[in-house]
């Protein structure tokens, strides 16, 4: 079968990055929109189709092998480390491909009327290709360093895209800080993938993976602190992938980064790049879990379920939908992570068929919570749940679609987060079971957070508004039913017949009492924000005030913003730079000035003696005679 | 008439006729012309290169001519070039190209400033093409001392103070140096009766052990004060900060590499022994210059001042680089040359472009300038990205060679400095997102910004330029990473022929 027309998916949108960001200022308004819409659209068509021919048509009792569908030469360092640029199909990076494109597609429709008053458009549209078309790069890599690349380009649109309001000091604030902290994490990334390849000798997916045949090419792979050099390398990855992931304690930025455009978080910052982290991990999973029986894998797991419940709690307490969107991301990555670092290999792989399961309803029903949010931005003219309340009168297309998102987040049941969250949890249940409790725990307070803000803004206080709160228009309306139809039915897709971690069809079984335990603890968080914020009342006022000390500090996000900018300010510019400045200004060129001056000096007293009067002349003269003569005289008399 | 002498007879002629010509325009009009012609000839010479190479064999330089010159000293005009030279070549004249469209408008003696610039850029294309250690001195020189008129006359700020300083530096640097290659010349090969300056021929026949020892030194920092490593590097960023804008384009693009490409072509090819027992001493200080450069740069607030201090990380960079002495470090290094001559040279173009519309170059004093002038804005965002090492720029592909080749020596004073060589890409991210949050982004400052100029058709020409070479090599680096590779591998094993 041919494939090779799969390279015009990252294509179409990198197009539309040219002719939009070329075009500037000399294309009509109105068109930019269009040419990143159907760009798109036709992406979208191509990953459909290449899905459809991938699943149903290379089946075999082998399972599914992966596809080079095309292949150019970038740089070849050395014969063994040549790095190509190419599309590599598996079931991963299809699924990948369909999940990218389809909300890239949705999000760029949705801001055809999201955007519609805004000046920069063009530029808007812009970015929002180079940003789809460096994801779909990502997505597509065959090799670690193509990967790299494309991630750090997903990071740059990420910056961009964050600082669309690039005139308002907080929006610029967050682009910096969201590419700074991710580019931290990255560093460790590159270093990481150096250190791994140095004993792979490839930066390959296939050779990366082949643990054994690593390990049998060097003889010997050193130990530092019990782990070999390719765990290390393993962890140094997975840190990249925590950065642009969001977990602990690399998320800071993930909160501050709902700056952006509300689109723009629906797709880089809940759907897409975000998860990138966890695709990662997902790429490089036969080598997680070879490489010393799995620790690397035991640490993704940890961090994840640490994010998990760390970011739930949080999200319990933020006022502004969109950070309460944003942990509640920062909570379900976090689970993913769980789900791949519960994972075994082959027969026991359900964490990780799991794993990938959430992150592709995740994207359907995020996507929506976040467009949905973005709806009643645009009518309501605020962030902030105090401004909304009794929204369901004007808005009952979001209401609906709303609900919906927030049904499945909550994981009831039939809808797509039921099925991909009880995977999971079932999953960590046979691994760990303190993990499992954690998730567990987790999804409860999910259910509560989640209708916490559904109920605030749709139901609570009845409030007279300026102007009146409406449905958005049709090219907004779209994508909210579009992905409401998804939040339903994607649960039901059979994952793990198609993605598995040895590419074999995965025999699962369904554990009745685990999905009523799991249904059980969300009602119960459901039914709690029901009590609390149904009507208005000052009960959860009373709540909050009550526990004080340990409110505020959940409130400020454990005080980790202030951690950050309490190490870049005191430690990194006060106590590095500013020493390094003073040094080299005051010593290192001191020195340099100090050898200039004494030349001078030097020529200065020189020039004195030079004065042109005989008598000192003689007198010198004199001197030296006496002194020569006493010198061989009486000191070297063998002369 | 040969090749490679054409390059030098170019810009002699624009001199020339610079010398006879008269009127504000045609002097301009004369230089890019000239330097135009220039860049579509070293363009023209890496084609004839590419179809020779191909032929040539085991030949390590093509071109090669002599002209005797001296003969009691055996000084000869030995001419010759590698794939690194014609890289180099190439670099050099587009950088002048693009350093004369950005002078476009210069006011104050103009056809002294041209010929200057001219001059300087001749020493320059005679340096690359030497292949006889006086001849090379000698055109290094002449690219040395229009320097100081070039800040001296048309500087800024505490120009005399900066032009001396950097002059003197550089001169104390040729002392050294002069030493380095007498020792080089009285320790050669006979050859008809007489010790040789030719560099071809130490390097068949290398100076004896002790002698490498003592003089390597000499040649290794002569070079390195050019390619300002630390603790020599403090006349770059005062000298920067008073130069012209073109000036600095040259200097950091172009004669900073002269010291990077010296130290590769005098210090360790000729004296492999010396570098591979002593190389670590510089090792330490250029690998610790590579963090070093890049903390000071995150204090200073004088946009100069930045990208001197940055320029100093990135050369340290290529120092380091080049002292792992294998093929793929080398490699890296030539290729971040390069990279870092495009970027650096644009980096001072558009400082030039906003500091003449804003009259000052302190980064607090400015902000939300994206929005007045959106071409300079969204190129100095551009160029700042490809700086901090962004994939699809040149930055990266050199680095990552540089980090892959340094990541193949598993001793631990290596794998140390490249660690530290690698988390210096933060903390360049941290200096330059720095100085876009604040120059471009935010609100605009300051009212009277508002009326400033957009970018004139000769500034986007130059700034157009250099960021299609950089975004070229950068999405494809393999066929220039593999003109360089091919280069240096045999250099490479005429070295490990003569340590065996």
């Amino acid at each position: 079968m041919n494939w090779s027309y799969t390279i015009w998916i990252p294509l179409l949108p990198f197009l539309s990055f040219v002719i939009n960001g070329v075009l500037y200022n000399r294309l009509p308004k109105k068109l930019s929109g269009v040419i990143g819409t159907s760009a798109l659209g036709v992406a979208a068509l191509l990953s459909y189709l290449t899905a459809g021919r991938y699943f149903f048509g290379t089946t075999s009792a082998e399972g599914y092998q992966p596809i080079l569908a095309w292949q150019s030469t970038w740089m070849h360092i050395t014969d063994k480390l040549a790095i190509d640029m190419g599309v590599y199909l598996d079931p991963i990076s299809i699924m990948m491909l369909v999940v990218v494109t389809t909300i890239s597609f949705l999000v760029h429709l949705y801001s055809v009327g999201y955007m519609s008053e805004e000046e920069g458009r063009n530029r808007y549209f812009a970015w929002l290709g180079l940003f789809s078309f460096s994801m779909l790069g990502l997505v597509l890599a065959p090799n670690l360093v193509q990967t790299y690349m494309f991630w750090e380009l997903v990071g740059v649109s990420s910056f961009l895209l964050i600082g669309y309001y690039y005139d308002k000091p907080s929006a610029v604030r967050a682009a910096l800080k969201a590419f700074i902290v991710t580019r931290f994490a990255d560093v460790f990334f590159l270093i990481g993938i150096l250190l791994y390849s140095y004993y792979s000798g490839s930066f390959k997916f296939e050779d990366l993976n082949n643990i054994a045949a690593i390990q049998a090419a060097n003889s010997s792979i050193p130990v530092f602190m019990g782990l070999s050099a390719l765990t290390w390398g393993l962890m140094l990855i997975f840190v990249g992938g925590a950065g642009k992931s969001a977990m602990f304690p690399l998320h800071i930025w993930l909160p501050d980064a709902m700056e952006g455009p509300t689109p723009v978080s629906a797709l880089i910052h809940a759907a897409t790049m975000v998860v990138a982290g966890v695709y990662l991990v997902a790429r490089l999973f036969p080598a997680f879990h070879g490489s010393d029986d799995g620790f690397a894998l035991h640490v993704v797991a940890v961090v994840g379920t640490f994010s998990s419940l760390f970011a739930a709690i949080i999200a319990m307490t933020q006022m502004d939908i969109k950070r309460v969107l944003a942990f509640s991301t920062m909570s379900q990555i976090g689970y993913m992570m769980m789900g791949l670092g519960v994972s075994g290999y082959g027969e026991e792989g359900l964490g990780y068929t799991a794993s990938m399961f959430h992150l592709f309803t995740h994207a359907a029903f995020k996507a929506l919570l976040f467009l949905g949010a973005g709806a009643i931005i645009h009518a309501v003219h605020s962030n902030s749940l105090k401004d909304m309340g009794g929204l369901r009168k004007y808005m009952p297309m979001t209401n609906i679609t709303f609900l919906i998102a927030c049904l499945a987040i909550s994981g009831v049941p039939p809808f797509a987060g039921f099925f991909s969250k009880d995977m999971i949890l079932e999953a960590a249940y046979e691994h760990n079971k303190l993990i499992y409790f954690t998730g567990y725990i987790t999804a409860g307070l999910t259910a509560f957070y989640m209708f916490r803000i559904y109920f605030m803004a749709f139901w609570g206080r009845n409030r007279d508004y300026d102007h009146k709160p409406h449905d958005p228009v049709w090219s907004m309306k779209i994508p909210l039913i579009v992905l409401a139809a998804g939040s339903v039915v994607l649960g039901l897709l059979p994952f793990n017949e198609w993605v598995t971690s040895d590419l074999r069809p995965l025999h699962i079984h369904f554990d009745m009492m685990m999905a009523a335990a799991s249904v059980g603890i969300g009602v119960i968080g459901i039914i709690t924000a029901y009590l609390l914020y149904r009507k208005p009342s000052d009960a959860p006022d009373k709540i909050s005030h009550s526990l004080g000390f340990v409110y505020k500090t959940v409130k400020n996000k454990f005080y980790m913003d202030e951690l950050y900018l309490g190490i870049m300010r005191e430690v990194i510019l006060k106590r590095i730079a500013a020493p390094v400045a003073w040094f080299d200004r005051h010593i290192v060129d001191g020195t340099m000035n100090l050898i200039g001056n004494t030349t001078v000096g030097l020529s200065k007293g020189i020039k004195r003696i030079q004065s042109g009067d005989f008598q000192v002349y003689a007198f010198g003269i004199l001197i030296a005679v006496i002194f020569f003569v006493v010198l061989f005289n009486y000191f070297i008399p063998t002369i | 008439m040969d090749i490679l002498t054409i390059l030098i007879i170019i810009p002699t002629l624009t001199v020339l006729a610079l010398i006879f010509a008269k009127g504000q325009k045609s002097y301009r009009t004369i230089s890019a012309v000239g330097m135009g012609i220039q860049t579509v000839y070293s363009i023209y010479l890496l084609t004839r290169y590419l179809t020779e190479r191909a032929e040539a064999g085991g030949e390590t330089m093509l071109f090669r001519r002599t002209v005797e010159w001296f003969k009691p000293w055996n000084i000869n005009y030995e001419i010759g070039v590698d794939g690194i030279s014609v890289a180099m070549i190439i670099l050099t004249a587009i950088i002048t190209l693009t350093g004369v469209f950005v002078s476009w408008r210069v006011k104050e003696l103009p056809k002294e400033f041209f010929v200057s610039l001219i001059v300087l850029s001749t020493g320059v294309f005679g340096f690359f093409i030497s292949l006889d250690l006086f001849t090379m001195f000698l055109f290094y020189e002449l690219a040395v001392i229009p320097m100081y008129l070039l800040i001296g006359i048309w500087g800024s700020g505490p120009r005399e103070y900066a032009a001396m300083k950097l002059t003197l530096m550089l001169m104390g640097a040729s002392a050294l140096l002069l030493v380095g290659i007498l020792g080089l010349y009285f320790h050669s090969p006979m050859v008809e009766g007489h010790h040789t300056f030719s560099m071809m021929a130490i390097a068949q026949a290398p100076m004896e052990h002790m002698d490498q020892l003592f003089f390597f030194p000499f040649v290794f920092v002569g070079f390195a004060v050019l390619g300002a490593m630390f603790p020599f590097h403090t006349w770059s960023p005062d000298g920067h900060a008073s130069a012209p804008t073109a000036v600095s384009m040259l200097h950091a693009g172009v004669l900073m590499k002269m010291g990077g490409y010296g130290v590769f072509r005098v210090a360790l090819l000729l004296m492999p022994t010396a570098a591979h027992e002593i190389g670590w001493i510089f090792m330490i200080l250029a690998g610790g210059g590579i963090l070093y450069g890049a903390f000071g740069a995150l204090r200073q607030t004088d946009l100069k001042y930045i990208n001197a201090y940055s320029s100093v990380s990135h050369l340290a960079l290529v120092l380091f680089a080049l002292l792992l002495m294998d093929v793929v470090s080398w490699s890296g290094s030539v290729l971040q040359m390069i990279s870092h001559g495009l970027i650096t040279a644009l980096f001072f173009a558009l400082i030039g472009m906003v500091y003449e519309r804003t009259h000052t170059r302190d980064v607090t004093k400015m902000g939300g300038l994206l929005k007045i002038i959106p071409f300079i804005g969204m190129m100095y965002v551009m160029v700042g990205m490809a700086s901090l090492g962004l994939p699809g720029m040149s930055g990266f592909a050199a680095e990552l060679a540089i980090f892959v080749g340094a990541f193949q020596h598993s001793g631990t004073l290596e794998r140390v400095l490249t660690i530290m060589a690698v988390l210096s890409i933060v903390v360049t991210a941290v200096y330059i997102l720095r100085v876009v949050g604040k120059m471009l982004m935010g609100p605009v400052t300051n009212e009277a910004f508002k009326q400033m100029d957009k970018a004139r058709w000769y500034e986007k020409t130059a700034a157009i330029i250099l960021l299609a070479c950089i975004i070229g090599i950068g999405v494809a680096p393999g066929g220039l990473y593999k003109l360089i590779n091919e280069s240096v591998t045999p250099l490479i094993e005429l070295i490990q022929k003569g340590a065996l």
